[in-house]
């Protein structure tokens, strides 16, 4: 599909170069923060490339020079939502996604703590894991996390902190085993650990 | 491990306090060290075809 730039801004050849260069440099970006949405790397990849294809569609309304990452990334997230309203399944999708999370760590020599952490972000609520991650990693201020996500200021300061204090428990844990079966029941424990946690407030 | 400095006048809870936010820092880190080792993986190459697919876009107009 070809990008159709909108009325109020004539086709500016020079200035698509310019967008697509600003685009090729998120790309890493994008596929980071897909990848914390998602879970499933391939499924977050796939939603990466759609974002991308759609913040490219829509470069027209994209006002130069203003905070191109925070743009795209509002569009990958907004992306996520929609895809997710139409799949009913997704909670248990979550869960599942975060149980194979554990079960695939066999490799004895990668960092144990980076794994839990992997888990521990897989089952906190996705509004909390969302915020938590754009200012926790992707370097965003608060109120640029409060636009991409939509809410106000207050509502993602106390979104990360709450998603700090969840997994701090679920890390200060770190006692479930690697086997397959121990795993699942481990989790069980773990999620409800968290679920408390997120409910005290 | 990470060893405290002895603190004189040290208030009760205060350790406690003290390693909540050491540990605070270490998921900040590790936090970071996870978003970062996607960022830095290599760009797969269906997204390099969809730039490619703008630049030809891009020659071919007049």
């Amino acid at each position: 599909m070809v990008g159709v730039a909108r009325e109020d801004r004539p086709v500016d050849p020079a200035r698509d170069k310019a967008f697509r260069r600003g685009l090729e440099t998120l790309i890493p970006h994008l596929r980071a923060f897909a990848r914390t949405l998602a879970g499933d790397p391939a499924a977050a990849d796939d939603l990466a490339q759609e974002a991308m294809m759609k913040a490219w569609d829509a470069r027209a309304s994209f006002e130069m020079g203003t905070n191109m990452k925070a743009w795209t990334f509002m569009i990958l997230r907004n992306q996520f939502y929609s895809e997710k309203r139409r799949s009913w399944r997704q909670c248990q999708l979550d869960q599942e996604a975060a149980e194979r999370t554990l079960v695939a760590i066999d490799d004895p020599a990668s960092p144990v703590a980076l794994d839990e952490l992997r888990l521990g972000l897989q089952m906190l609520p996705l509004e909390q894991r969302e915020a938590l991650i754009l200012v926790g990693a992707g370097g965003f201020a608060y109120e640029e996390a409060a636009e991409i996500c939509g809410c106000a200021v207050g509502t993602v300061k106390s979104r990360v902190s709450r998603a700090r204090r969840a997994l701090q428990a679920v890390l200060a844990r770190g006692d479930y085993t690697r086997d397959g079966a121990a795993a699942g029941e481990a989790m069980g424990t773990i999620l409800a650990h968290a679920e408390r946690l997120s409910n005290q407030r | 491990m990470i060893d405290h400095k002895p603190v004189s006048r040290k208030a009760p809870g205060s350790t406690a306090v003290d390693e909540a936010r050491l540990r605070q820092q270490a998921i900040g880190v590790k936090l970071r060290q996870m978003f970062d080792a996607v960022v830095n993986e290599p760009v797969p190459d269906e997204f390099i075809e969809i730039l490619r697919r703008y630049d030809e876009q891009q020659s071919e107009k007049p």
